[in-house]
């Protein structure tokens, strides 16, 4: 039987008079969606291996607003930004990571500017920083061997230039870490940015997901890594259409490993 | 009877130039109708942008065989344009190669001119053969059919037309080549005049001379008409594109000022506002015409050459949606000249037209199937950002006109009533920890 998650929230913290290291912001992706779920699971299993005090916002978190105000609306991008930072500023947070790169370009780029200032880190640049301070540790044997290509998000990699953390960790495996036809800057989205995820493309003659899956099943991967929700659903579909769900996995960072130590 | 042609050379001269400013500034007219922008930060990362990336090409060598190419192109035109001031010299004081004093330096300028001139006529017929014979794909995507097509041929003519030119003149230059000294290439080309008398090698110098000078005044003006103002444009371009992480969408500042009087308890809705503010509320929200957008925008779409690496990585146009990045910016240029003609023959004042920049150019469609995944911004040598047009008339559909897709209006009230893009209620939200 595992272990329950220690999930607190930022209220408890408060109600004891203390400050958390981190806030882990889910996202909606994170709270609601079932895949992206085992994801925050796998994140907060190795928070809690790790020891980190970190608290979440539960009830009191909110959409950052990044697909209305990629879909054009910028008022309600705003109404959610003003909400959430008064949120984020009466608990006086100071660091935020979290797990989808949405919200974390959001978070961190466009909050700033109406007044919420924070620290925010992706949560494979934050795991990339316990292993450095000794705070975590990666058992590769698990993976050792096993080729994993990393598809990147474009709200991590081209948004922001983090290319190397998501490798590094896969690197930390002693997993084989293959590249993509295009990768890194030019990496191919997954087809669901821009509030695309939640609505049909238009028309053409094939859906951004399956180009971007054949660019990942032509190296040859056991396993598919991703460092965003939304791009996990999308090569998830992507290798379900190819009927290759028997051979590769679509596997989040963090879930790679909490996987290695069997968390 | 002797200065006739220094005459002529002068008035050919002033013609040309003179033109080529009257249009640019024109140009600059044109851009200036775009809504301003503070784009003054920063100024030496700025600086070093445009040292290493219009100057020094760094984002062109990203496809080795076109930027390698395009580097030769680019450093003969340049360094071959030092010969222009000697030309111009001698033409207005009648004067031969007035330079040649300098003796062996001559040659050795000279020489390397020759060298470039013969690697410029090489790498734009290899162009040509890029273009026409291996028809590589983004040359060929819908928007490049008829003028734009003509137009990118039009420019590689050109320049196997000039640097021919060049290499004749010299060849048939009897007094340099009897220098022999820089006349490393055009050794070769003279013998093909061997047999041609004096008088009639002497006419081919002079036609050779006159056609070339002429050909680059053409050439000079030919550029605001084509899409070739990269030469000029990248510099400012790349100088005042965006520094900060593309992921970045700018906040609109009305906006917020309107989403801080909604959220503030103590602000009375009926307050008269201040004497003065009125110029402040802009007179709508995104764009839907080329006035909408703002002068960076605009500078962008006339430094676009286009090349089409940022539709060749286009993930909506890679799988056969409408959206291409460079028809965005070729629409919005197109739409931006026949607004600046609207203003030129309406005595300086625009007209309404009946006609914008959105669904008159860019269609409904294509905008929303953009992803905003900036891969078109990452690939453009240039630093053009088609992405910042495409999300500012999304705004414009969504916050003027409410007319997005009803899957994204979906998904926008589901945000508005319960803090998520899906109609999952705001006190579920830590209901995963006891799953």
């Amino acid at each position: 039987m595992r272990e329950a998650l220690k999930v607190p929230t930022m209220a408890e913290y408060m109600s004891l008079g203390k400050q958390p290291e981190v806030l882990f912001w889910v996202g909606c992706a994170g709270s609601f969606d079932d895949r992206a779920k085992k994801i925050t699971k796998a994140f907060v299993r190795l928070l809690n291996k790790a020891n980190i005090d970190f608290a979440v916002l539960g009830t009191e978190e909110s959409c950052t607003g990044d697909p209305a105000k990629r879909a054009g609306n910028e008022f309600l991008f705003q109404m959610q930004a003003v909400t959430n930072i008064e949120v984020l500023n009466a608990y006086e947070v100071k660091k935020i990571v979290t797990t989808c790169p949405h919200c974390f370009n959001t978070l961190k780029n466009e909050y700033p500017s109406l007044g919420g200032n924070y620290e925010v880190v992706h949560h494979t640049q934050f795991l990339k920083s316990l292993l450095e301070e000794g705070r975590l540790t990666i058992e590769g044997g698990k993976f050792k061997g096993k080729r994993i290509t990393f598809h990147d998000p474009c709200y991590l990699g081209r948004a922001n230039n983090v290319y190397e953390a998501p490798r590094e960790l896969i690197q930390k495996l002693e997993a084989e870490l293959i590249e993509m036809k295009s990768c890194k800057q030019d990496g191919l989205c997954c087809g669901a940015g821009g509030a695309q995820m939640f609505k049909d493309a238009e028309k053409g003659d094939k859906e951004i997901n399956v180009e971007r899956t054949e660019q990942a099943l032509d190296i040859k991967p056991d396993i598919i890594a991703a460092g965003c929700p939304f791009c996990n659903t999308m090569m998830t579909d992507g290798v379900k259409i190819k009927e290759k769900e028997d051979t590769v996995k679509v596997m989040d960072i963090a879930e790679l490993i909490a996987n290695a130590q069997d968390l | 009877m002797d200065y006739i042609p220094n005459i002529l050379f002068a008035i050919t001269l002033v013609i040309g130039i003179g033109y080529f400013v009257k249009n640019i500034r024109k140009l600059i007219r044109n851009i200036k109708l775009g809504q301003d922008v503070d784009v003054s930060d920063k100024k030496s990362q700025r600086w070093r942008n445009m040292a290493l990336i219009a100057l020094g090409q760094s984002k062109m060598v990203r496809r080795p065989v076109a930027g390698i190419l395009h580097i030769v192109v680019y450093v003969g035109f340049i360094i071959i344009n030092i010969e222009v001031l000697e030309i111009i010299i001698d033409g207005l004081f009648g004067t031969h190669r007035i330079f040649s004093g300098i003796g062996n330096l001559y040659g050795i300028l000279i020489g390397s001119f020759e060298i470039l001139a013969a690697l410029v006529l090489a790498s734009v017929i290899l162009f040509w053969i890029r273009r026409m014979i291996l028809r590589i794909p983004r040359f060929w995507n819908e928007e490049m059919t008829k003028w734009p097509k003509n137009d990118a041929l039009n420019i590689l003519y050109f320049e196997m037309v000039l640097m021919s030119l060049f290499l004749i003149m010299n060849a048939t230059d009897v007094i340099f080549q009897e220098m022999n000294s820089g006349n490393i290439i055009s050794q070769f080309v003279a013998p093909w005049f061997e047999n041609f008398s004096d008088s009639t090698i002497h006419l081919i110098e002079r036609g050779a001379w006159w056609l070339h000078i002429i050909g680059i005044l053409i050439f000079l003006n030919y550029l605001y008409f084509s899409k070739h103002l990269h030469i000029l444009l990248a510099f400012p371009n790349t100088f005042y594109a965006n520094l900060k992480p593309k992921g970045e969408l700018n906040n609109l500042e009305a906006v917020t000022k309107e989403v801080l009087l909604m959220m503030d308890p103590n602000a009375d809705p009926f307050a008269a506002t201040d004497e003065g503010d009125h110029e402040e509320v802009p007179a709508k929200f995104g764009a839907s015409d080329v006035q909408d957008l703002n002068w960076v925008q605009l500078l962008n779409v006339y430094t676009c050459t286009e090349c089409g690496r940022c539709t060749s990585q286009c993930p909506a146009n890679l799988t056969g949606k409408k959206l291409s990045p460079r028809k965005i910016m070729m629409d919005t240029r197109d739409r931006l000249e026949e607004v600046g003609k609207n203003i030129d023959s309406n005595n300086g004042e625009f007209k309404d037209d009946g006609k914008q920049l959105l669904d008159d150019y860019i269609t409904r469609e294509e905008l929303w199937a953009c992803t905003s995944c900036n891969a078109c911004v990452e690939a453009c040598p240039v630093s053009i950002n088609p992405l910042s047009i495409i999300l500012d008339m999304r705004r414009y559909l969504v916050m003027e006109q409410s007319a997005a897709p009803t899957e994204l209006n979906n998904m926008m009230t589901n945000i508005e009533n319960n803090g998520a893009p899906w109609p999952y209620n705001q006190m579920d939200r830590l209901n995963w920890k006891n799953e």
